[in-house]
Order: C-alpha cells, then structure tokens, then sequence
C-alpha cells in the first residue's frame, strides 16, 4: 500500500482487502502524510448507522490507499465491489493563487470531471497547511483564500467537501485538531460511501434475485454477486453479515434442491446434477478456495464443489467469530444433507465415494476446529464433536464392508479393485496438507490400504465417536465385534465387548438389541469353544419370542445335539439355569393342605411351561428337598398345621418377565408394618413407626460382578431326599408333572431346586421361590372328651363327646376304653350308642355302632377297629347327682344366713352356678397310664330361704332361683325337720301342681311352721324338690330331686313392740312443727326360756328381769325426735309383762308418715370373764358390739348420730372400767306390730313457706 | 411422518416403542437406545440451567444421514424419542414440538388410567392409535 504508484495488483481475496481509497493531486505530499494517516485512521470507532432497519455497528475503518487512475472506476454494469473505490481524495499543497490557477485548478477540474463522467460522488478535497512553507514564499496570500477558492469553484453547497489539514507532521496541539477533524470528516465520508454503494448493490442483487425465475438465470452468477458483498462485510470485518449472505445463499440453494425433489426443477440445477467424480472432501484450511470459486465462476461446480465451497466459507467466518462448535454442527448438519441432496437430485455417485468425502471432511473438519482450540476446549466440549467422530466412524465401517476390509479373508481383486478406484477419485492429496502427519488424506488412504491399518482407524474413530457417550460406545463395539469376529481375530476381545453390552441393554431392558446382542455372542462363543455359555445363550435365543421360529429351533436343536453328541465322559455335566429353558408356573400338593402323615403318599404337581419352540424329551425331572426335624414339634398335629397353610394347596410362581430392566424386576416391594413400642411399666406408648421388613432386600448391594448369564451362581445341590420324574417329554407351553412320594420321617421338608436333565445338560432352578414345603408328621394317640354344650349341668342327662384321634396307633377289635366310674356321676348307657370314623382329612369314614358296657366300678367302651391317623368320634350321656354335694353337709354348720359359704363369693359377684367336679379316669388301650379327665357340672339352681313372722306365728319361705338358660318343671316341693323334735309341724302352704321354672327366675315356697309345746331354739329343715328338664317330655331314668338344707335359730317370738303416736290433745292431727307424743310399749309374749338364759338374765327371788334397750330411729328423717331417743329397760321375763315408753317427737313434713322405727337391743352387762384382756380387745368388742347392733344395713345418719353417742360414751369410759355390750334380737324373737302403719300429718297453719316435694 | 416412535421410562427401559413395519426394527431400537446418551447429556446440561422453566423439548438429539432423532423429557424423566425421516423436510421444529405435546398429552392419559401401572409397558389403545396417527399422517 505504502507504493502507490505501482501498477494495481490483482484483487487477492484474503484477509488484507481493505476498501480502496483513491487519491489524487500532490502524491509526495500524501506519502508524508500515508503512515500518520494509516495508522490513526482505525484508532477510533465510528458508528455506521444501517439501511433497512438493521442495527448500527461500531466500526473500526481501515482503508487500502491507491494512486488515482480513471481505470479504477467501475464501468457501468460491474458489480465488483472489491475493487470499488469508495472514497476519491485530492490532496493539495497550494498556498499560492497562482499556482493554484495555473496548475491545481486544472488538476482538480480534470478529476472531478472523471469521477462526474463515472457519477462517482464520494470524493474529498484536502488541502494541507505548512507553516514551514508559507514562510518560504513571499507573497503569502491569507491561507484561507485558496480553501475558499476551492471551495467556492468546486464545493458548490458542499463546502464540508474541502478539508483543512494543518501542519500534519508537528506535533502541537492545532495540529491534533485539525487532525481530528479530518480523520471524522475521512471516516463519516468513508462510511456514507459504505451506505449509499452497498444499499445500491443491495438493491441490485436483490432485482437480480427476484429473476431467478426468469429462464436463463444462474444460480452461479447470482451466487458471485452476493458473495461480493459478504466479501464487503467481511473487508469490514462485519463477519456476521458476511455469514448472512453466505447462509441466504445456501437456503436458496437448498430450497431449490427440495423444489427440484418435488419437480420444480430450474434449468441451471440440472447441471449440478452431473456424476460424481472427486470426492476429496472439505478444504477448510484456505479461507478462500480460489480453486473451487473458480469452478462456480465458470458454472463448471460439482453440487460436493459447491457445497464445500460455501461451507469453507461458512466455516471460516464462523471460526473468525470464535463459534468453532457450530462449525461441528453445521458440519454435520452439511454431510447429511448433501448426502440427502445427491440422493433427491439422483445424481450418480461411485460406491464408496460418499463415504470417502464423508469422512475426509468429517476429520476436516475436526482437524479445523482442533487447530484453532486448545486441548481444554475441546475435552469440554466433546459433546459437539462427537456426532462428527461417529459419523466418520459409520462411513468408516461400511467402506470397510463395501471393499472387503472386514471380511474374513480380507479383500479380494474385486475389493481391490474398488479401492483403487475410490483412491483415485481423491485426486492428488492438496499442497497445504501434504506435509501434515496425520492429514485425512493420508488417514483414508492408509485405513484403505490393508486389513490391520483399517482395524486401527476404526478403533480410533470409534473410541472418539463415543466420548462420553456409553450406549453409543456399544453401538459402535457390536460394530467392531462384528468385524473382529467375521475375521476369527480377536473373538475374546469380541466377547467382552458383547458381554458388557449386553449387561447394559438387559439393565435398560431393551429387547430387540438383547435378542440381537445375544445372536452375536452365541456366534462368538461358539468360535471361542465356550461350550457351558453358548449352550446357555443358545438357551436363551431358542426361548427368545423376537427370533423366528426357525431361529429359535436352531438353537434349541443347537442343545439338543450338543446334549446327545456328547457320551464319552459320562460324570460331566453342563449345568445351566431354568429359567431360560421353561419356567415353573404353579406346583399343586395332594392332599392340598402338604401335610401327611408317616406313611402317607403325597403327590406334587406342577406346571412347567417348555420355552422351546420344540418338544424335548428330558430325561430326569428332580426337585431336591431339603428336610429339617422341626423343634417345636408339638405343634405339628394335623389340626395346627391345616389352620396355617392354604387352603386349595396350589402354589403360583410369578411369571418371570425375562426382558425386563432389574431395577424393576429384582427389587421386591417395599413391606411395610406399623409398630408400636409399649413400655414394659406402665404399658404406655415409647414409639411408634413403620418397619420395612426387607430392609436387607432392598438395600443390598447391586452385584456388579453377578452377570445375568453367567451359570457359576447355579450349582447343583446333592441331598439325600430328591422327588423324581423319568423320561417327560416336555411340549412346548405348559406340561403337568407329577411327583409322588410316601412320607418317612416326620418332619418339614423344604423344595429347594427343580432341575431337568437333557443329557449331560441340566437346566437347574436354583431356587423354589416362594417357599414352598410339606411336612410330614407322626402323632400320639390321643383322646379328648369335651362337653357338647357350654357347660354341663348337674342332675340332668348331658351329653359328653369322645373324640379318639389314633395317630400312629391302629384300633383293632376288642379294643376299648375303660372308665373308671366316679360316684356321683353316671354314665348313662343306652341300647345303641353310633361312633363316627373320619379319616384324617375329616372326611367321614364309616358309621359303627358301639358297645358299652357298664358294671359297678367300671364302664367299658369297645371302640370300633380304625386304621391309624383316624378319628373315632362318639356320644356318651353322663349325669351328675344333684344333691350329692350340697347333702354333702358343709351347710349344717353354717350360719342361717349364709348357708351356701362356700358359693357366697361368686353368688356375690353375679350369681353364677356352683359347680362341682367329677374326674373320670380312662384306660386306653395304647398307654398303660390313665388318662385322668375332669367334667365339671354346674348346679343349675340357687336356693335361699327366709323366716316371716306375724305375731308369734312363723312361716319358712323358700326360694329358689334358677341360674341356668333351660326351664325346668318343679314338682314336688318339700320341707321336712330333720331335727327330730316331732312336736313341729311344718305345713304347706303351696300348691301341689309342678310348677314351671324359667330360665333366670324365681319360685317360692312358704310353710307355716306350727307346734305344740315350746319350740326348741333351732329348727334343722331339709328342702326337696325334684325336677326335670321343660322340654324334655320323658326321661329314661328318675331323676334326684334337688335339696337343699338349713338351719333356723330362735325363732320365737319374744317380744313385740308397738309404736304408737297420738296427735296433741285437743286437736285431730299432727301438724308439722308441732310435738306429738310416741308412745312404745314393749311386751314380752312368753315366760321364761332356754333361749333367755344369758349373761342378761337376772334373778331375784324367782322373778327375773333382763335388761333390753330400745332405740328409736327415723331412717328416713320424717320425725325429730326429742329428747332422749334410746334408753336402758328392765323387762320383766314373764308373760304379758309390758313397758311403756313415752317421748316427745315432732313431724317435719306432711303427708302419711311412716313411724320411726323402734328398735330393741339385748343389754349384756360387762362379764368378768372379758376383764382379763378388756384393754387388748376393747376396740375389738366395741366393733363387735357395732357388729351386734348391725342387725339392719339402712342405718340412717340419725341412728348413725346417736351410735356415735354411744361410742363416746363407751370410748370415754372404757380405759378404766368394763362396757356393757349390745347384742341384737334375732329377728324371729321380736315382732313389731306396727311395722307399715302411717300416720296422717298435716301442714301447719303458719306455714308461711310450703314445702311440696314431689317424688 | 414420524417413523418411529418411543416412550423411555426414568431408568431408560423401554415403556413403549414402536416403528414402521417396513423398516428394521431392531435398527430402530437400537437409534433409540443410542440417543438416550444425548438425552442425558442434555438433561445434565439443562440441570445447570433453570430447572424450574425448562423446556420439556430437547430438539434434535442425533442426526443421521437418513434420520432424524428428536427427543422430549417429561418433568418424571420419562423420555419420548421420535424418529423422522431426514427427507421429509417440511417437518420443522414446530411440528416436532406439537407431535410432543401431542405424544404427552396422550401419555398423561394412560398416565390417568388407574388401572395402568406406572413402569409398566403401555398397552393403551388409544395410546397406540395416536402414535398410528403420528406415523401415517402425511405432510
């Protein structure tokens, strides 16, 4: 640039173009000025405000400046931008009028003539001021005269068209200045320029484009003519809009290739259409391949031409825009497209050659993105090159196919040939790459030359085709495995490759490439000799539904042959999984519930499901099983185990779904449980949570080393029991085998593995899952006798069940049971007794009679003969003798009250029946010991008895209660006296019909009891009454009646008080509030007694007199009573004798009041015989005389009060001296004639507040 | 339209695939199977990015020469991958897009079956007759 004046060289398109700037006029001047000028030029930025709405831009201008000649000047019509001057510059030095007028006016007249005859307008005067030089010339005419001058003759309304520029080589600060100003004045006319000649061609190319459908319009023309530009954009170092271009070209193109597919074909496509004939892939290293330019220029482009061209292009802009990685993806994007592109054109195309240009420009390309990136940024981005390295590698592969590198013999002349000539079509490797190592010139030519070289290359692609990308990687080695593996090279190598595939692809759960994956390992084992797993992935393919049925019967018949070829060494065996083989469906126990007893047969069946397409015939089907002894042995009745196992006693195994992912398949379901911690204190919840109680499934370790297929993890099992099944022949789908077995050992016996043998092949579930066993037991035999009802009842006929469970035992005739006979139960014998034979399973056996026979002691039972593990079941009536335990006698001396003491308790907690127990011992005939078994009967009645007294007649009432849920039918109630005194007489008072007894009810009995002398002091009575069941029309056999004994004391009455009270005298009633007077009189009703002979008796002069006292209470609060309310008496012991007792008391309600009762007390005075230990036993007799005195449970707060009085009175006293004591009058001694009797109260006037309380 | 069609559970086994009868199956599988390595890639890329207001659709995951494999990542990680034809070039970035949703929207509904298990292989017909539709319709 620096030599001006040289001839213009040819336009070079690199990287260097810059626009062209002309200059004219003074040329030594501007060479003073050029490196100042260049150099400050693109210092500063300038905004280039764009056309069309696109973005301003901040530009850098730099400017290529050439000498003026007219030639520079594009004629009309070329559409050379390159070469384009943009700016045209006249650089003066004139300070003088004259020279001004002489020389530089004509000078600058004939320039501007030029650029007008060229309608150039972009042009600018510069006029340089040197101070240096005005001082040189005399006649110094004011400096702004000649600018003014040019201004005047030349900038017509443009006076900004002439610069000034002062001083341009000093430095000061006008200089600067007007340095300054000239650079924005140079850059804003450089930049208008831009504008108005880039928006004309725009205008242009657009006009042209809008042809294109005009017949004879080239693509190549058009396609010059927009590259101009992006060459413009790219001078300017807009590299994005130069890549606009470069990218509406190819859309353009490309629309027009799918056009052409869909039959819009434009004349000018059909040339691109030509043969194929070089397909030296991508040139990326040039920024411009001149070569291939040159091509499209003349309309001699290939469509590969075309395209390589304008991705070089693409590519180097894009790299100049630091977007290396979309030059991979646009790479990619390139290949595939042109390859889409020859297919749609139709355009011939050598075998192989695609592929050769496919990988040339896929390593091209990598090489290009390589050279410009560190190593860093490649590893970081790997996942954008890798398509590209995978694309390379599948061309790569199928050249290998196509010229016989991957055959097993290599390849032969006709590969050779194809190579040759694929070569060719390379052409000569490019001078730029010839000294490159590792070129993709070379690399193809090297893979192509041998068999190894090939091998090599590929590996290499393949490892880079898959970086970071495992499954591709797979893809990639099932490819490589097929090319070592048809050349019977590294099969092993093969096999590790297929195996880890494999692994991946059963863990994803991808079938087809299993299946796929599978038929190539088979083949690569089969080369490598791996008997055990070819077989077993033979057995997996023959069992695979992808493969055809041909296939499938291949590899069956692949085993088949293999297991009856192989003879010679009979001990070896090949053992491999089921699963593959057929699969376990349901297994079927007969009897359902698997268990058996010694001896018994046991069938197992199952369902297999052959997966062989064919049949086979297997030899040997056997199931191991392992046998345990249980320890809790005793459970193992057939009762128990029955309760705990299924009921239908069919197993079902889950369905293996084979080509499914083991995330899914191998883990088991989560098994969730609630818990609950208690403490062991207080039972109070510690914590509570969900257990999961497979932890130990769940969160195993994945082995990583268990592969799926390999068969070290079967192992045959040896165990001494082995269930068996010779010679099945198993069709395909589902076959039903069955085991039998006869049971031995008592015990549990687990199914541990199936395994069926095809020779020396066997196919083994490890593993029965889930658990599946059958137990075998033995049994003692054993008898049990249980009630038929809840309970039994005592003194009616109930029926007993026998159950005889034989176990091992046989019962042969003349067998029997011998009972000894308990006393007071019978076993009741009938003329036909059945006894029912079940077999073990409950199912009825047989129906005999039986035959008892009953003697004093013993009742013999001849059970019918039963084989072992029977049940004999039979009915036995057995009846309880009632009375027997209550006439046992323990009521006799009881207290009258409390006659049953023994049942008191549980009469008090509910009135529950009494019970008795019989215990019958029975001999049986397998054991030499007894069996002891106790009944227990429940009485079905309670009986309580009261005595009622009416003056001094007495009555004995009887009551009896019955507790059990059947009515009975009462008959014949009875009392007798058995204490032998005959004066009493007891008569009856009942009726004489039997009376109904319901369930839960009642029924009493009265008599009066009458006699003639004095009565004695106690009276014994025995109570009888039979009974039968009310349902039950007739018994076989009387039954005991019911009795019940007891004892009444002092039953004769002594006393009898009366109460009276009288209202006050004068009126008719008694008021509320005010007193009334109670009058007691107490009478004595015999003469002396033995009853009275007590501590209390006094005698004087054959008078005797004892000492009573009287109490009067108001339980209910009616009355106040006032003054004294007890008091001591001296009773005369004579007939008819009476004391009277006056007292005050007053009614607090209105109404019928009941009176208060009066109560009497027998009075003992201190006895000496109690001194001796009075101060150790005070307290005792003081609660003893509370006892006494405790005649009634009604004690009311008022009685409560005054015996409080007495016990502090008593208290206060007792340290020092002996306390009387109160002993109660048995209630048959007193008789109060005014019990029940009311008396009439009314309100008082003066009641101001009436009180009704209503009840 | 749509040459294959599939449907890739969390754990990358297939819950669904299916391709034109006329073509290799197992090559299909096996493009499929191969893609899921660019699915990871992209979902792992994505992580980085806002997972909140990701995009479900994944673009093209792997170009061949003769097809094109477009991928789709529901928010369970459940992956759809659909294999076109590179020919057919009136299939532009909105029609995969809506081929997904589409693809999706049927997919929730066997999703809302409840007799359907989730990780099971999906046997819905209405599921089926959609992806019929998708790989039949004609540009």
């Amino acid at each position: 640039m620096a030599a001006p004046a040289e001839p213009l060289p040819p336009v070079i398109y690199t990287m260097e173009n810059k626009p062209i700037v002309t200059c004219a006029g003074d040329q030594n001047l501007f060479t003073s000025i050029y490196p100042t000028l260049s150099q400050q030029l693109p210092r500063e930025p300038m905004e280039w405000r764009r056309s069309y709405g696109r973005a301003p831009k901040m530009i850098h201008l730099e400017s290529n400046f050439v000498q003026f000649k007219e030639e520079l000047l594009p004629k009309e019509g070329n559409k050379a931008l390159l070469t384009f001057p943009f700016l045209h510059i006249y650089w003066t030095e004139c300070c003088d009028t004259e020279v001004y007028k002489a020389t530089v006016k004509d000078d600058l007249t004939k320039w501007q003539n030029v650029l007008k005859a060229h309608s150039s307008v972009d042009w600018l005067i510069v006029v340089v001021e040197n101070d240096a030089k005005k001082k040189n010339k005399t006649n110094i005419l004011p400096r702004t005269s000649i600018v003014d001058k040019i201004r005047n003759d030349f900038c017509n309304k443009q006076s900004d068209r002439c610069v000034v520029l002062s001083d341009p080589l000093k430095d000061s600060s006008r200089t600067q200045e007007s340095w300054n100003a000239f650079l924005t004045k140079l850059r804003t006319s450089l930049l208008m320029s831009f504008t108005k000649n880039l928006g004309k061609f725009e205008d242009d190319m657009r006009t042209l484009r809008e042809k294109r459908t005009e017949p004879g319009w080239s693509f190549c023309d058009y396609f010059m003519v927009q590259e101009e530009l992006a060459f413009v954009f790219e001078m300017l170092q807009q590299f994005e809009d130069a890549l606009v271009q470069y990218d509406e070209l190819d859309a353009l193109f490309s629309q027009y290739v799918v056009n052409f597919g869909a039959g819009d074909g434009a004349n000018w496509l059909t040339f691109f259409c030509q043969p194929v004939k070089s397909w030296n892939g991508l040139i990326l290293r040039k920024p411009i391949d001149m070569e291939k330019r040159e091509l499209i220029q003349r309309q001699e482009a290939t469509l590969l031409d075309l395209r390589s061209y304008l991705f070089s292009r693409q590519c180097t802009l894009l790299l100049f825009l630091q977007r290396p990685w979309e030059v991979a993806q646009r790479a990619l994007e390139l290949l595939h497209n042109c390859v889409q592109e020859l297919k749609l054109l139709e355009v011939s195309v050598p075998p192989g050659a695609l592929d050769c240009w496919v990988f040339l420009s896929c390593l091209e390309v990598l090489q290009r993105i390589e050279g410009c990136c560190d190593r860093a940024q490649i590893d970081s981005n790997i996942a954008h090159t890798v398509g590209l390295w995978s694309y390379a590698t599948e061309k790569l592969k199928s050249l290998g196919y196509l010229c016989g590198l991957v055959s097993e013999k290599g390849p032969n002349s006709e590969d050779l040939n194809r190579i040759v000539d694929l070569l060719a079509g390379l052409g000569a490797e490019r001078p730029e790459t010839a000294n490159t190592a590792q070129s993709p010139y070379k690399k193809l030519k090297e893979a192509l030359s041998s068999v190894e070289a090939f091998e090599k290359h590929y590996l290499v692609s393949i490892t880079n085709g898959s970086q970071g990308r495992t499954r591709m990687a797979q893809c990639h080695g099932m490819g490589l495995q097929r090319v070592a593996g048809r050349r019977k090279k590294s099969p092993q190598k093969a096999e590790i490759y297929l195996q880890g595939a494999l692994k991946n692809y059963l863990a994803e759960g991808w079938a087809l490439p299993i299946t796929h994956t599978r038929k190539q390992l088979a083949e690569c084992q089969k080369h490598l000799g791996q008997t055990e797993n070819y077989l077993q992935t033979s057995s997996l393919l023959a069992s695979d539904h992808h493969l055809t049925e041909e296939e499938r019967k291949h590899f069956c018949q692949e085993i088949l042959s293999f297991a009856s070829r192989q003879t010679d060494s009979p001990g070896h065996k090949i053992v491999l999984p089921l699963h593959c083989f057929a699969q376990l469906r349901d297994l079927h126990f007969t009897p359902s519930n698997a268990v058996v007893h010694v001896g018994g047969v046991l069938s197992v069946e199952i369902t297999m499901c052959s997966q062989m397409p064919i049949p086979v015939y297997v030899e040997q089907i056997a199931i191991n099983v392992h046998f345990s002894i249980e320890k809790n042995n005793y459970r193992k009745t057939a009762e128990w185990l029955t309760k705990h196992k299924t009921s239908n006693g069919i197993i079902n195994f889950p369905v293996e779904t084979s080509p499914f992912p083991a995330s899914q398949n191998n883990l088991p379901a989560l098994e969730l449980y609630e818990m609950f911690e208690r403490s062991p204190s207080d039972n109070s919840l510690n914590t509570t949570g969900i257990i999961c109680k497979n932890v130990h499934m769940l969160l195993r370790r994945q082995e990583s080393s268990a592969s799926l297929e390999t068969p070290s993890g079967v192992a045959l099992e040896d165990g001494a029991h082995v269930l068996k099944c010779s010679g099945v022949t198993l069709e395909p789908g589902a076959n039903r085998i069955t085991f039998r077995t006869q049971a031995k050992e008592p015990g549990t016996y687990t199914l541990r593995q199936l395994r069926a043998s095809v020779g020396p092949v066997w196919f083994v579930l490890p593993h029965l899952s889930p658990r599946v066993q059958y137990d075998v037991y033995s049994q003692e035999p054993q008898l049990h006798v249980e009630p038929l009802a809840d309970s039994l009842l005592a003194g009616i006929p109930q029926k007993v069940k026998f159950t005889v469970t034989t176990g091992h035992y046989t019962v042969k005739n003349g067998d029997s049971l011998q009972l000894s006979n308990a006393e007071a139960m019978l076993i009741l014998c009938h003329a036909e007794n059945r006894a029912v034979i079940y077999s073990n399973t409950r199912e009825k056996a047989s129906d005999v009679s039986l035959r008892v026979q009953s003697s004093d002691k013993v009742t013999s039972i001849s059970l019918p003969a039963a084989p072992a593990y029977h049940m004999i079941e039979f009915e036995l009536e057995v009846l309880s003798l009632p009375s027997a335990p209550v006439t046992g006698g323990d009521s006799s001396t009881l207290g009258v009250t409390e006659p049953h003491r023994k049942h008191k308790d549980t009469q008090k907690a509910g009135y529950c029946m009494a019970t008795t127990d019989h215990k019958v011992s029975i001999d049986c005939p397998w054991s030499i010991y007894s069996t002891v078994i106790a009944l227990t009967f429940s009485v079905p009645f309670r009986t309580t008895h009261s005595l009622l007294s009416a003056g001094t007649r007495k009555y004995i009432q009887v009551c009896v209660q019955n507790l059990s849920e059947l009515d009975f039918q009462l008959s014949d109630g009875n009392l007798v006296d058995t204490g032998s005194s005959g004066d009493l007489q007891l008569v009856p008072l009942n009726t004489k019909t039997p009376q109904h007894i319901y369930s839960k009810q009642s029924v009493f009995f009265v008599w009066e009891l009458k006699w003639t002398r004095e009565p004695p002091p106690s009276l014994r009575c025995q109570f009888s009454v039979g009974f039968s069941p009310a349902s039950e029309g007739r018994l076989s056999i009387p039954l005991k009646p019911y009795t019940y004994e007891f004892q009444v004391e002092n039953f004769f009455t002594l006393y009898s008080v009366r109460a009276e009270i009288l209202p006050p005298s004068g009126t008719e009633h008694c008021r509320t509030g005010s007193l009334c007077s109670l009058e007691v009189s107490i009478t004595r009703l015999s003469d002396l007694l033995e009853v009275d002979k007590d501590e209390a008796l006094t005698e004087s002069d054959d008078y005797f007199s004892t000492k009573l006292m009287y109490e009067v209470v108001d339980n209910s609060s009616n009355w106040a009573v006032c003054g004294k309310s007890s008091g001591v008496i001296s009773m005369p012991v004579a007939a008819q004798a009476t004391h009277r007792v006056h007292m005050e008391v007053m009614p607090l309600f209105a109404g019928y009041l009941p009176l208060p009762d009066v109560r009497l007390f027998k009075y003992l005075p201190h006895h000496s015989a109690h001194s001796s230990q009075l101060d150790a036993d005070s307290w005792i007799e003081n609660d003893s005389l509370s006892v006494d005195k405790h005649v009634d449970e009604q004690l009311d707060s008022g009685s409560i009060k005054s015996r409080g009085s007495v016990h502090s009175a008593s208290s206060s006293e007792h340290k020092g001296l002996p306390m009387p004591r109160l002993q109660a009058l048995p209630p048959g001694q007193v008789f109060n004639s005014s019990t029940g009797m009311q008396i009439l109260v009314i309100p008082s006037k003066d009641d101001h507040v009436l009180e009704v309380s209503v009840t | 339209m749509a040459v294959c069609v599939a449907v890739i559970a969390k754990e990358n086994y297939p819950l669904y695939i299916r391709s034109i009868p006329t073509e290799n199956e197992l090559k299909f599988h096996y493009m499929v199977h191969t893609s899921l390595d660019v699915v990871d890639e992209k979902i792992s890329a994505m992580g980085k990015a806002l997972v909140d207001q990701r995009e479900l659709y994944l673009g093209l995951l792997y170009p061949t020469e003769d097809y094109k494999v477009y991928g789709y990542v529901t928010n369970s990680k459940v992956k759809f991958v659909m294999v076109v034809d590179s020919s057919n070039t009136a299939l532009r970035d909105n029609e995969i897009r809506s081929m997904f949703r589409k693809l999706h929207n049927s997919y929730t509904d066997v999703m809302c079956n409840p007799f359907y298990n989730p990780g099971d292989r999906i046997h819905s017909r209405a599921f089926d007759s959609m992806v019929t539709s998708m790989m039949i319709q004609v540009c």
